[in-house]
């Protein structure tokens, strides 16, 4: 970015944005038109309020003008979306160009945050009053001050594509205006989100360019879908060696898939307790069958192999948390060995199939594998080899860091394994403190671990979770912001340029006034105050 | 209650295992469950299962014939109102729902003020009697009070005990409850200084006090980093020491509002003018105030405490503190005197305010720093290390004490740290040395405690987080301060919380969840 002190004056009457000649995206684009009519009031909150009134300097018009080079209005932000763009700002005019209408969305955040308000109205020359008669004046009819932009020219671009902040709504239900999504509900009525307020969701985020990624974690966390369908008729986790769990699981990803237009889905798989498997001798029994010993890692393995595969038989990349891939990473036991030679392995095979080894089948990606298994009796080969070593995660599978210990070794390890990595491990700003804690998130460097260049760029980024044991509609949003901005700066901004927490501090407080005048309920980071506080409870 | 929430409730307070029996627990009598709900427990309840239909349509709360207060009484009035909202809801909203009128079985909660003096129109105060009797039966239910102030809280006691069914349909139990406060002075310190703090949120916040029987507004109204007292005498220190001469400040009659509001709550204010340190901000509207600093020999630009050794210091405190003994009609002020050397005087600002018939209040440093203090000094212990040893101290030379030490709820961290001030108990330290062993009860030295407060400083709190950091966390301060010190049991009190804190929430303040679960009616806000 370049900045210059020439400053230009705003006035909202003869302000507007254009679409330029060359843009593909025109009037009629949803997005863009949507966006332009929300940052003009972000611009001008007074504008649409009856006071506003232009006392004193030549109204001159200022022209934005915004090419995007690509269509694509209707569609949703994804992962390869380029969120890049340049914005130039002259006398009168600014030009904002990119690739994608979502790198547009990105350029009008930055040129609404180039805009400043002066105190007490422009001192220029052309000024009809005196600066001490512009105070009186200002206060007695409550006027807007003066806007001004300066010159600059921007080039910008995310360092990571994902960047993302995980809401929980399970825990506490969030009011729509509050949200995200989610199955599971304290009550049948009033707690819900219907598949219209999904919708909802989906189209106000799209509308900014945020993508919206489900998670339907399985097979434990999932005490509330017991009351719902009822896959297992028990209630510890799911349960994973009968059929009807996975024909529960592919109709509910199928409407999943339906309902959500994202490529991602999230499946889960972390803090799966195993005490109530053990305690279930059809479990005990299916266990000894498969070979698994007293390993419940290998079982949760097996049944999360088989969700992933439905899920990329369904089109969709999924992302799982860590502990699927460390229980991949388990040493090789021997016990597996043995029940290679306990004979009859057909009569095995049998029942292994019916164990839900057809939906594994069903996944095409298998074919991608160094060794084909598109043969029965060679499935059958290799089947067991998948809890001996992480090599049978599917390769595109996402895999999701939470654990805060030893991130950096996670990171490295899977990275190696050749897997993309989403890093949420250090923003888990749920966990609150005393102080200025958005300074840790801040310091986190996600590419920082011993590995290669490839390795590095198979973090494609990470997210900020604010989990929901402690938080509902009365302190969510607080405890959000501007907390989740300091992860919000490391996702998208060149580190070297921005790991002095000192020098990002001025600007994050005036950001966070800036969230407040938007209507956001942003905490303060220190002593102070903003100029347009806070009104509400 | 719903069942799920039920289910809810209880799963929390059970430890979890991974397969979960719920089929045991919905033996429980809804009933039973919402008679837990009272927050802070009284000191005795008597409590059957026999339950009474209350009808926003033939239900009222009036004055008894006896009751030495009236329908002039607007104190009175003003409470009635406010709790039959908090019973029914906004009436003009459900107007349709009032077609389905059924009628009441209690019909009417008398009020009875038996001393000649109700006090409509006082203010409460450290004496003051906030005892009360309840009486819940068909058709009248009585609340007997000596003034108005123990009928306030018996009000809200009554308000308490009103539940829902399922059919949405106000219930209430045959009770008796015969109450009182352990303690005197159950404070929350609020600062205006650090963050500005909008009068909105500072009377939900009385609001929220009342609804937990606190009694002391402790306001922190000026500190280093601003001046929003707006003084008649000195108008230049606001205009130049708050954080906005206009929209950053309290004038007298927003000072006024605070203090009725809070009156008709029957919660004391108390405002703190900290000096000789903690006073940066007045120097922007008082020339020469301040102490200049020095580096070598020359200033450097930084200023210290108030200067001692200036006259013009002391006829302005003189000046400053009488304006003050007049704005806030409470018999106390807080001097602060905290973190600050003590090589200046402080002694004759405590002469100042004494000349203004105030008593005063003062951090423990004044006390440890060995100034002479008159004895109806109220000692604040706020350091936590060695919290029992100053307590023993303060009591020891004979003067009354309130604890803050181990509540300062602006120090947040992960997870239920209400529990934390909930298992305080105020009075574990050694007190008399010769002690009469058959009557503990005559410990003169731990009768010196006359209660705590709960403090929410404000390096990091604004009108943006403020509310739903103080409560339900503050309440647990609440119940240790009025309840019985036998009142210790932290699943019980959970269960009570939870619904308590939903019980807010559906009176309009955001207050957090203590833990997973919902409220019937969730915080519409935001």
């Amino acid at each position: 970015m370049q900045q210059t002190a020439d400053r230009f004056p705003l006035s909202p009457r003869l302000f507007s944005f254009n679409y330029g000649r060359d843009s593909s995206a025109q009037t009629g684009c949803s997005v863009l038109d949507a966006a332009f009519k929300r940052y003009f009031s972000i611009l001008f909150p007074e504008f649409t309020k009856d006071e506003f009134f232009d006392a004193w300097s030549e109204p001159k018009s200022f022209v934005v003008t915004v090419s995007v080079k690509s269509r694509g209005c209707d569609g949703y932000p994804d992962e390869d979306s380029d969120e890049s763009y340049n914005l130039g700002v002259g006398d009168g005019q600014a030009v904002l160009r990119s690739v994608s209408v979502w790198g547009a969305l990105r350029g009008l955040e930055s040129l609404s945050q180039l805009v400043y308000q002066d105190d007490y109205g422009s001192v220029s020359d052309s000024s009809p009053f005196n600066h001490a008669d512009e105070i009186i004046i200002a206060n007695c009819l409550n006027l807007s001050m003066q806007y001004f932009i300066n010159k600059t020219e921007i080039v910008d671009f995310p360092r990571f594509a994902y960047r993302g902040l995980l809401l929980d709504s399970s825990r506490h239900y969030l009011p729509l205006h509050a949200i995200l999504k989610t199955l599971g509900a304290f009550h049948p009525f009033t707690h819900i989100y219907t598949q219209s307020d999904v919708k909802r969701v989906i189209e106000h985020a799209r509308m900014r360019g945020i993508r919206v990624v489900p998670e339907f974690d399985s097979p434990g966390h999932t005490q509330s879908w017991g009351r719902g369908s009822v896959p297992s008729g028990t209630f510890g986790p799911l349960d994973p060696t009968v059929d009807s769990t996975y024909q529960f699981m592919e109709r509910l990803l199928k409407e999943v898939k339906i309902v959500f237009p994202d490529s991602y889905l999230h499946l889960g798989g972390d803090e799966v307790s195993f005490s109530c498997w053990q305690s279930n001798p059809n479990v005990r029994k299916f266990m000894e069958k498969m070979g698994f010993g007293k390993d419940f890692t290998k079982l949760e393995s097996f049944y999360m192999e088989s969700i992933m595969n439905l899920t990329a038989a369904l089109n969709r990349t999924s992302i799982v948390w860590q502990d699927v891939f460390d229980y991949h990473e388990r040493p090789r036991s021997r016990y597996v060995v043995e029940v290679w030679k306990q004979g009859c392995y057909l009569c095995e095979m049998r029942r292994v199939t019916k164990a839900g080894l057809k939906v594994v089948l069903a996944a095409p990606f298998y074919l991608d594998l160094p060794i084909p298994t598109h043969s029965w009796a060679r499935y059958y080969n290799v089947r067991p080899l998948a809890f001996l070593g992480d090599d049978l995660i599917p390769l595109h599978t996402v895999l999701e860091i939470w654990k805060s210990e030893h991130y950096q070794t996670e990171l490295s390890k899977m990275t190696k394994a050749g897997h993309r990595v989403l890093l949420s491990a250090p923003w888990y700003i749920n966990h609150i403190s005393y102080g200025q804690d958005w300074r840790n998130s801040y310091a986190v460097q996600p590419q920082n671990f011993s590995g290669t260049e490839e390795q590095k760029k198979l973090v494609i980024g990470g997210e900020v979770a604010m989990w929901g044991e402690y938080v509902d509609a009365t302190n969510l949003t607080p405890r959000l912001w501007p907390r989740a901005c300091a992860a919000a700066e490391r996702l998208w901004s060149n580190e070297q340029l921005t790991l002095n927490a000192d020098l990002a501090f001025p600007r994050l407080k005036e950001f966070r006034c800036e969230l407040l005048r938007r209507g956001i309920q942003a905490e303060p980071l220190f002593v102070g105050h903003c100029k347009h506080e806070y009104d509400g409870l | 209650m719903s069942a799920q929430l039920r289910f809810v409730l209880l799963l929390l307070t059970v430890t979890v295992s991974q397969c979960w029996l719920f089929g045991d627990f919905l033996g429980i009598k809804e009933k039973e469950l919402d008679e837990l709900a009272l927050w802070p427990l009284p000191q005795k309840i008597q409590s059957s299962a026999v339950s009474f239909k209350l009808s926003p349509g033939s239900f009222q709360i009036t004055h008894a014939k006896q009751s030495s207060a009236g329908p002039s009484c607007s104190l009175l009035e003003n409470a009635f109102r406010r709790y039959f909202e908090y019973i029914f809801g906004d009436l003009k909203r459900q107007e349709k729902s009032r077609k389905k009128a059924f009628d009441s079985d209690v019909v009417e909660l008398q009020v009875w003020i038996t001393s000649s003096d109700p006090e409509c129109d006082g203010y409460p105060n450290l004496q003051t009697d906030e005892s009360y009797q309840l009486s819940v039966d068909e058709p009248s239910a009585v609340l007997k009070a000596a003034n108005v102030w123990g009928a306030l809280r018996g009000l809200e006691t009554f308000s308490q005990l009103v539940y829902e069914d399922n059919y949405g349909v106000n219930n209430i139990n045959k009770t008796d409850v015969s109450d009182f406060p352990r303690f005197p002075h159950r404070g929350i310190l609020l600062d205006s200084s650090r963050h500005f703090l909008s009068l909105k949120v500072i009377l939900a916040n009385l609001e929220a006090m009342a609804m937990n029987k606190f009694n002391v507004f402790h306001w922190h109204i000026v500190d280093d980093p601003s001046f929003p007292f707006m003084s008649r005498t000195f108008p230049e220190l606001s205009q130049k020491g708050a954080y906005h001469p206009f929209t950053h400040v309290y004038t007298p009659s927003d000072v006024k509002m605070v203090i009725e509001f809070a009156r008709m709550r029957g919660i004391r204010v108390i405002p703190e003018f900290d000096t000789p340190g903690h006073t940066q901000s007045w120097g922007n509207g008082m020339k020469d105030l301040l102490t200049p600093c020095f580096s070598g020999s020359s200033p450097s630009g930084s200023f210290g405490p108030v200067n001692p050794i200036l006259n013009s210091s002391y006829e302005f405190m003189t000046q400053f503190f009488k304006e003050i003994s007049t704005v806030f009609p409470d018999a106390y002020i807080h001097l602060g005197g905290d973190e600050v050397d003590f090589s200046c005087c402080v002694h004759v600002l405590l002469d100042i305010v004494t000349a203004t018939k105030k008593g005063y209040m003062v951090w423990q440093e004044v006390f440890d720093n060995g100034v002479k203090l008159k004895s109806d000094t109220v000692v604040e212990v706020w350091i936590g290390n060695k919290m029992e040893e100053e307590l023993q101290n303060v009591t020891g030379a004979g003067f009354t004490t309130i604890l803050s030490a181990p509540w300062y709820l602006d120090w947040i961290s992960y997870g239920q740290d209400w529990q934390r001030y909930y298992k305080v108990e105020p009075l574990n330290f050694p007190g008399q040395f010769l002690r009469l062993i058959f009557f503990p009860s005559t410990d003169t030295q731990k009768k010196l405690v006359i209660g705590g407060e709960a403090c929410l400083w404000g390096e990091y709190v604004d009108a943006t987080n403020l509310t739903p950091r103080l409560w339900p966390r503050a309440s647990a301060v609440a119940e240790r301060l009025w309840s019985d010190k036998s009142v210790t049991d932290v699943g019980n009190a959970y269960t009570r919380l939870a619904q308590h804190r939903c019980r807010m929430v559906k009176r309009g303040i955001p207050a957090e969840p203590l833990f997973v679960g919902h409220c019937r009616h969730e915080y519409k806000g935001l």
